[in-house]
């Protein structure tokens, strides 16, 4: 008979002994897992990103409602355990009793409040789990005023994530520099200086004497009498193990709920994992030992030989910009000595501390690429006596190698940590590539590695880099240009995250190398702050590709081509009328129908556009978009109004969806077709979206091609109604908006993202509403004709030589 | 030398050109982000391209048709390519964009 396993806490810890156990053993329990928070297990450590706005809650989940039904996993959320009858065997939650055989305690850990005046009052938050992070979410208005009271590393995420959100922040912190734990006072002030530059307030030496307010929290008192005002109050001055369960039920409880090796309590049968557990004397608050518990844990129910064994931890800051880590012991004392390096131009500052033959310590500011290496040489206990004069250079300068970046990461021992989320060696990493993983997410899905935090998906790059020699460079995400070593990925995260609303800004804050980038990454730049900054950003037309700058496509002998829209491939005898008038007065050489069911007036002279347009727009006709990487046309059959096979009116519901997205600027150009029936006479699926109606409705299905690469589009979802099919494919096309890269088709986004996961976001109606909205928002300020603004009378002059000295010349 | 006005700095925008015409074609005028001005003829060596239209991009520009970049200092193909467009001294003066008429004429007489 199968053991009752009850589970009480969903934290990081337990889902991670709840995977060990469903993957190894999936029959050996019947598992009950009860959560106070009413949602299941999430990646806690990336909080911060959530805060900051760069994910989402959704992005962070780690195990959702299927994950648990697919392995038999009881869920009770929302409820907490009130008690342990450890003679019955049961816990009791909102008066329910569940006997089990095997109880694993992970209850985390709880934030310490400082009991000062005022700590109760509405607005006073900690930064523990999504309850806060909403709440510092909700006050997040630009200019609201927002207190951190601790500047470690809880607290000081939480400054940056709130002052991403447009707050201005202070942080009030009792020690006399930063992040004393982690970092020495030289460190810390660098830290200090950083954040003080990105206009954050820093005041140290700061002891909360109350917190002032009437109905909800207004200020912050100092002991030394200073005041900041606060709309938010967010408390990050330590944790403590939650052991109130463990307690009442007489287990044997120090700091934390006493374990031995195997994670097992005072209590044969029950066991506990996680924030809440004192080992040795010792507490853990980071995520990589709690995952070794996890592991230990798995094995020790399942009967098997384990021993966690604490290995130190090194410590890495998740604020962008701020590149910093500490590792080891670094604080002064006898038989100690340093090794300093500083570069205050560069703001660079490293400090070794060596006991002995070995090195202790390590903390570095500003430039941290060696600190894996040295984190190896502390954990090792490595002699440093040989390489003691260069060390501090890192890897690269020992035995007389050149600098080369993969050194480093070559010169690591098989026992170096990569991924410290989840506890990841470069062996392991090796072994998996070696054993047939050979992309990053191949990598990912086996080892575990860079899948958490991701901070360190470039150095496994640089292990497979490493490991598979040149193999490996085809599929490495390059830069975006040789003006960056960032790729278009990190570019747009940063964009977003840090809150670069201008190509200047972006080229500073992400050190551009050239003045004025390239005109490969300016078009780029330009199209990722108009999508990610739609009501803030200015559109930057000298970053604009000629045709998007001219409106018009150039031809090979610098003519240009016009193109009027033709809703649906729809026009009128009028405005085939204007169209002809305007091919003869302007001498146009050639009239093509194109592809996209309209009409092409090729080899038209710059200095003729605006005459053209002009004419055009009289007879009511906009901007094709023939030359944007944007939406260009919407094809269609004739549908149900004429032919007998139409099952709905696919010239109609083409108009509307051409209407809808018309002049929307696209990561490239989108193409639609919406076919009557499933005889699909406009082609719908070869293209970027398509439409096939049937009697039931609308069969929406995307990433088609049929240039370069011909391929045919894939289902996304169904619709029944006209409008449905709508707001579907404006939020698809906004998904798309904001997540693919410059130049890449729908189907090549697709093909990275997975259809998988686009189909998610869509069929999550709240998700699906508001890319709706955020496409509109980017329509109210993107929908404008470029032919009515480039006639205006003060927009002409641009169109014709500045000066003709031809005259003058001949002379 | 005999500088001609052409028109104001403002005329051009920012990491933006504009054509002159004369009687051997025309004549790219472009503005860089700090507003210096670098005249050069509006024609690509590779396949006559107008470098008018091109991205400018630091002391740059690179051609709309088959992105050939070309310094505005010395005319001269950057990285693979190679040629070279004639470049003509330009300046500002009091806001005025002048170009060196002399240069220009010998352009014509060629």
């Amino acid at each position: 008979m199968k053991q009752k396993l009850v589970v009480i806490g969903a934290g990081m810890a337990s889902g991670r002994v709840l995977e060990q156990l469903t993957e190894a053993a999936p029959d050996a329990f019947d598992i009950t897992l009860f959560n106070a928070e009413p949602r299941g297990n999430y990646n806690r450590i990336m909080l911060s990103p959530v805060l900051s706005g760069e994910k989402t809650y959704a992005d962070i989940v780690t195990h959702d409602a299927d994950w648990y039904a697919a392995r038999g996993v009881k869920t009770v959320l929302g409820q907490a355990v009130t008690r342990i009858d450890r003679a019955a065997k049961t816990v009791t939650s909102a008066g329910v009793e569940t006997p089990y055989d095997q109880l694993v305690i992970a209850t985390g850990s709880a934030p310490f409040i400082i009991p000062v005046p005022g700590h109760k009052l509405a607005g006073v938050v900690t930064y523990r789990d999504l309850e806060d992070t909403n709440a510092m979410i909700a006050a997040a208005k630009p200019g609201a005023k927002a207190v951190v009271i601790g500047g470690g590393l809880l607290g000081l995420e939480a400054a940056a994530g709130m002052q991403l959100r447009g707050m201005e922040v202070v942080v009030i912190h009792l020690m006399g520099h930063l992040m004393e734990r982690q970092l020495d006072p030289a460190a810390g002030y660098l830290l200090q200086k950083s954040l003080e530059q990105r206009g954050m307030k820093i005041h140290c030496k700061g002891a909360t004497k109350a917190i002032l307010g009437k109905d909800r929290v207004e200020a912050v008192l100092l002991e030394d009498g200073t005041v900041y005002d606060a709309d938010i109050v967010c408390m990050a001055v330590g944790i403590r193990p939650e052991v109130r369960l463990a307690n009442d039920a007489h287990l044997d409880v120090g700091r934390g709920i006493t374990v031995n090796d195997a994670m097992q309590t005072s209590d044969p049968a029950i066991w506990a994992v996680g924030e809440c557990v004192e080992h040795n004397k010792q507490l853990f608050g980071l995520v990589a030992p709690l995952y070794d518990q996890a592991k230990v844990l798995a094995q020790a129910l399942l009967g098997q030989e384990a021993a966690f064994r604490p290995v130190q931890t090194a410590t890495k800051l998740k604020v962008t910009g701020c590149d910093l880590f500490s590792a080891g012991d670094f604080a002064d004392g006898p038989g100690r000595e340093d090794i300093v390096f500083r570069d205050p131009a560069r703001g660079v500052y490293k400090r070794l501390v060596i006991e002995g033959d070995a090195l202790v310590g390590a903390v570095m500011y500003g430039d941290t690429a060696d600190g894996n290496w040295f984190f190896g040489l502390i954990k090792d206990a490595t002699d440093i006596t040989p390489m003691r004069d260069t060390l501090i250079f890192g890897p690269a300068y020992q035995g007389g190698a050149t600098a080369d970046p993969m050194a480093a990461v070559a010169a690591l021992p098989p026992s170096a940590e990569i991924c410290g989320c989840n506890g990841v060696c470069k062996g392991k990493i090796v072994d998996a590539i070696l054993g047939g993983a050979n992309t990053l997410d191949l990598v990912r899905a086996t080892t575990k590695a860079s899948s958490s935090c991701g901070t360190c998906t470039g150095l496994v790059e640089q292990v497979m880099a490493v490991t598979l020699g040149d193999s490996f460079t085809a599929n490495a995400n390059p830069a975006m240009c040789k003006c960056t070593d960032h790729t278009h990925e990190d570019v747009r995260r940063l964009i977003k995250s840090v809150g670069l609303k201008s190509i200047p800004a972006v080229m500073q804050e992400l050190g551009w190398r050239s003045v004025g980038g390239c005109a490969s990454c300016r078009p780029a730049l330009n199209y990722y702050l108009i999508a990610d900054w739609p009501t803030e950003y200015r559109d930057d037309r000298q970053s604009r590709f000629v045709n998007e700058r001219n409106h018009a496509n150039i031809q090979k002998d610098g003519t240009y081509s016009v193109v009027p829209r033709m809703w649906g491939g729809v026009t009128t005898p009028a405005e085939l009328r204007a169209i002809a008038d305007a091919a003869d007065k302007y001498d146009v050489p050639m009239v093509k129908v194109t592809g996209g069911q309209r009409i092409d007036l090729l080899g038209v002279k710059k200095a003729d556009l605006p005459a053209m347009w002009a004419d055009l727009n009289a007879a009511g006709m906009v901007s094709g978009h023939a030359y944007s990487k944007g939406l260009r046309t919407v094809k269609t059959c004739v549908g149900s109004e004429f032919c007998r096979f139409g099952t709905q009116d696919s010239t109609g519901l083409g108009i509307k969806l051409e209407k809808l997205l018309w002049g929307s600027w696209t990561p490239a150009k989108v193409k639609l077709g919406v076919s009557g029936c499933p005889r699909n006479c406009a082609e719908a699926t070869c293209k970027d979206i398509g439409v096939i109606c049937v009697d039931s409705g609308f069969e929406i299905s995307v990433a088609g091609a049929a240039g370069m690469d011909v391929r045919e589009t894939e289902p996304l979802c169904k619709a029944a109604t006209e409008a449905e099919a709508m707001e579907i494919i404006a939020a698809f096309v906004q998904l798309y908006r904001e997540n693919s890269r410059y130049l890449h088709r729908i189907y090549k986004w697709v093909a990275k993202v997975g259809l998988a996961w686009c189909q998610e976001q869509i069929a999550d109606l709240a998700t699906r509403r508001a890319l709706y909205d955020r496409f509109m928002l980017s329509q109210s300020v993107y929908q404008v004709d470029p032919w009515a603004e480039l006639t205006k009378p003060d927009q002409l002059a641009q169109w014709a030589p500045m000066a003709d000295l031809s005259l003058e010349a001949a002379e | 030398m005999s500088w001609v006005d052409i028109g104001a700095l403002a005329d051009i925008p920012p990491q933006g050109a504009r054509v002159v015409k004369t009687a051997a074609g025309c004549v790219a005028v472009f503005r860089t982000a700090d507003d210096q001005v670098f005249a050069m003829d509006d024609r690509c060596p590779h396949k006559g391209g107008p470098l008018s239209e091109g991205i400018v991009h630091g002391a740059s520009v690179t051609c709309p048709l088959h992105a050939w970049v070309f310094s505005l200092e010395t005319g001269m193909a950057q990285g693979a390519d190679s040629g070279q467009v004639a470049t003509y001294p330009a300046r500002i003066e009091g806001g005025r964009i002048l170009l060196d008429a002399t240069r220009l004429a010998r352009r014509v007489a060629a």
